[in-house]
């Protein structure tokens, strides 16, 4: 494949600046960065709450909190790490990759994109701040309900779940603006000769996420919103006193939840491969395999909802239609795996941080994988729902399979958007403290799980205390990690040695072709791929 | 200016996809709600999650006296309701077919009148369509004065048509504050 590309000069239009330049932008690589940002500070917000909860975890009894707060800070931990850290994260990457990726002067509907993400920072606002009106004596905390508002409890609930409930809608609505305008922009503003078997898979993986996203956040919303008018307005949805079902919630919560999970991973599938393909100087094995796959995921996705309560009792036919087709899913998953194996297989590869995090990524979503196996066998369910088994499992799939992913995606992009390189030294040493640590915080838990420790409580039996401690211990050290990330991010934002425009040895595609950073205004004559 | 007009027809390309997909957007939610129904109708076509028909029906006479089903009862009063409620006897055993009475007792410990509402449910889920209710209590919503206590009847009787192999099963009961 060759590209050619023409390059406007830095135009100088006359943009406001400061403040307003924010505010007002419409340029894809702003608003790219408005995101990342945005997700960094919240992955630190969120972080720092869990980092109080492993600390009431240290030993059994309790020390430092009420069970309610406790309550609070793992349901809004979650929330605000899946909605305001790693969601954000991948449209930011897809705000100022996508464009570069497919030759497009911007995404397809700017001003859609600026809305979709100044939602943002009021629905982060809004999941927060009952917990300090709390301190002013106004209704009692944050959402204490987890992060899966099960009713009746969260018919029941305080003012934080009305709060949450509005902070949902609008980063649904945020959501949805920028899935529309991904679609859009890979439909439209593809350059001439780029076919959809030529996108690049970053570009494919989102393109799934965002029909996912459009099909199953209005489950969400209108979820939510039959708890609201539960709440306030007399109806029963969920009500049982009124002819209403809570299982009837579990149902459309998880029709949303569990593609869910898989929105927030296809965006990292998709780059993924182009990391290994760099660092391995090989071309991208089973292109097509991993399109198929990727496809094929996203239907299935929306079929094995109620894998999530199988407890909740259903029938035997349901029970085993939903174990069969979750197991499925590991059928094309396993293709995806075969595929990242075989890029870097007998490459001449070497080992810079985007590599690292790439690499060390394909072993511990490996395990989060397996273990979802485990859980979808729906004898071994009835002992493992609801324990630390179940928590081991979603933190290898989404803070390994998901937040490392996007640690690889910022070394790997951070010189083309700054211009600068980042401190390799310090990034390796953000990767093997990253990875030990998040292997010692979450091994202890699967054997805690095994054990019956069940989630979602601030107590524990005395046998648990040593894997509690240690477990403990290492997310302390996993949170302190994460300041050398900012720290190298910052350093690399603000100065460095200068990047090339190719950066790495073997990278290729579009945005490689572009200077680091790239001028404000990119391909307003678009790229012909032949 | 021809590369303006092209710009103007890409944009206004751009919105009326845009447009296209928020009518997905729009069936999904449709789609949240229209679950609601279905799910209800779902639920009482299979006997999912235990539900019963809550409405009387007429008494039947077939009655098989080679089988035994032992019926248990449970009882459970929901959070806002300060009252106490539970089976006089916790099971019984009938013969599929024969209509038998049951006494439940509730007791209002709050010093004025509430209304509560039972909700019941059958397990196995498979059971519930074979539970037929003659009365019951549950049927509409029970006013107990300041700490008045009151028997309550329930009348029912297994459907000989039930599997050969439920040999037992649970109805239980769950009173809530009904709703004003
Ligand atoms: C082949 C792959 C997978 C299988 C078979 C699988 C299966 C399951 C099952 C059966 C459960 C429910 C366990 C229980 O509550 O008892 C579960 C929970 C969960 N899984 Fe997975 N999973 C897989 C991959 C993933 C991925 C890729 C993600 C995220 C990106 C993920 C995120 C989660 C989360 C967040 C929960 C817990 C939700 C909660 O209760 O709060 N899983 N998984
Ligand atoms: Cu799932």
């Amino acid at each position: 494949m060759s590209y050619s590309t023409t390059v406007d000069h830095e135009e100088h239009h006359d943009h406001p600046s400061g403040m307003l330049r924010w505010l007002t932008t419409t340029n894809h690589k702003d608003i790219g960065t408005m995101y990342l940002t945005f997700s960094l500070i919240m992955f630190m917000v969120g972080g720092a709450m869990i980092m109080a909860v492993r600390a009431e975890l240290f030993q059994p009894g309790l020390q430092l909190m009420h069970p309610e707060f406790y309550n609070q800070l793992i349901g809004v931990h979650a929330l605000v790490m899946i909605f305001a850290a790693l969601m954000p994260a991948a449209t930011g990457f897809a705000n100022w990759m996508l464009p570069l990726q497919i030759g497009a002067p911007d995404m397809a509907l700017p001003r859609l994109n600026n809305w979709g993400f100044w939602l943002l920072p009021p629905a982060a606002i809004l999941l927060t701040l009952p917990f300090t009106l709390a301190l002013f004596g106004i209704g009692d905390g944050a959402i204490a309900t987890g992060w899966t508002f099960y009713a009746p409890l969260s018919v029941q609930g305080g003012i934080g779940v009305d709060f949450a409930i509005f902070a949902v809608h609008l980063l649904g609505i945020s959501s949805v603006m920028g899935s529309i305008n991904i679609i859009v922009t890979i439909f439209n503003m593809r350059a001439p000769g780029m076919t959809l078997m030529k996108l690049p898979l970053f570009a494919w993986g989102w393109l799934i996420t965002a029909f996912l996203l459009i099909a199953t956040i209005p489950v969400l919303a209108g979820a939510v919103t039959m708890l609201l008018t539960d709440r306030h307005f007399g109806t029963h949805f969920f009500d049982a006193a009124g002819g209403g079902d809570p299982i009837l919630f579990q149902h459309l919560f998880w029709f949303f939840g569990h593609p869910e999970v898989y929105i927030l991973l296809l965006p990292v599938w998709g780059f993924i491969p182009q990391i290994l393909s760099t660092f391995a100087r090989k071309p991208i094995y089973g292109y097509k395999a991993q399109v198929y796959s990727l496809c094929a995921i996203g239907v299935l996705s929306v079929v094995v909802w109620a894998h999530h309560f199988f407890t909740a009792g259903m029938p035997v036919p349901a029970l085993l239609y939903f174990m069969y087709s979750t197991m499925a899913i590991s059928l094309p998953l396993a293709v995806l795996f075969y595929c990242w194996i075989a890029t870097i297989w007998r490459g001449s590869m070497t080992f810079e941080t985007p590599m690292l995090f790439a690499i060390g990524w394909i072993i511990l979503f490996g395990i989060g994988g397996l273990t979802g196996l485990v859980l979808a066998d729906v004898a071994a369910d009835a002992q493992y729902h609801h324990t630390y088994f179940v928590v081991a499992h979603f933190h290898y799939t989404l803070f390994a399979g998901g937040i490392m992913g996007i640690m690889a995606g910022v070394y790997y992009w951070l010189p083309k958007m700054t211009g600068h390189m980042y401190n390799e030294k310090l990034g390796k040493l953000h990767f093997w403290l990253t990875a030990i640590s998040f292997n010692l915080t979450f091994i202890p838990q699967f054997f805690l799980g095994l054990a019956g420790m069940p989630r979602r409580i601030p107590d524990y039996a005395l046998q648990f205390s040593e894997f509690n401690m240690i477990s403990s211990i290492a997310a302390f050290t996993l949170g302190l990690t994460q300041l050398l990330f900012v720290y190298n991010i910052v350093s690399c934002v603000r100065g460095g040695k200068k990047a090339t425009d190719k950066v790495w040895e073997g990278s290729n595609g579009l945005e490689w072709t572009l200077p680091s950073p790239p001028p404000y205004h990119t391909f307003n004559e678009q790229p012909v791929i032949r | 200016m021809e590369k303006i007009s092209a710009i103007a027809s890409l944009s206004q390309l751009n919105r009326q996809l845009g447009y296209k997909l928020l009518v997905i957007v729009a069936m999904a939610l449709a789609f949240a709600y229209g679950l609601v129904p279905l799910y209800d109708v779902l639920c009482r076509v299979t006997g999912l999650n235990g539900k019963t028909e809550n409405v009387a029906v007429s008494a039947q006479s077939r009655v098989d006296a080679t089988r035994w089903v032992e019926v248990s009862f449970t009882s459970n009063v929901m959070p806002g309701l300060a009252w106490s409620f539970h089976p006089v006897q916790s099971s019984i055993r009938v013969h599929p077919g024969k209509i038998e009475t049951v006494t439940f007792i509730a007791r209002n410990m709050a010093n004025e009148t509430v209304a509560g509402q039972a909700v019941p449910s059958v397990s196995p889920g498979k059971a519930s369509e074979y539970f037929k209710k003659i009365e019951c209590f549950c049927f509409q919503r029970q006013d107990l004065k300041a700490g008045e206590s009151r028997e309550m009847p329930l009348r029912f009787y297994v459907s000989p048509d039930i599997p050969d192999d439920v040999k037992a099963l649970t109805l239980s009961y769950a009173f809530y504050s009904a709703i004003k």
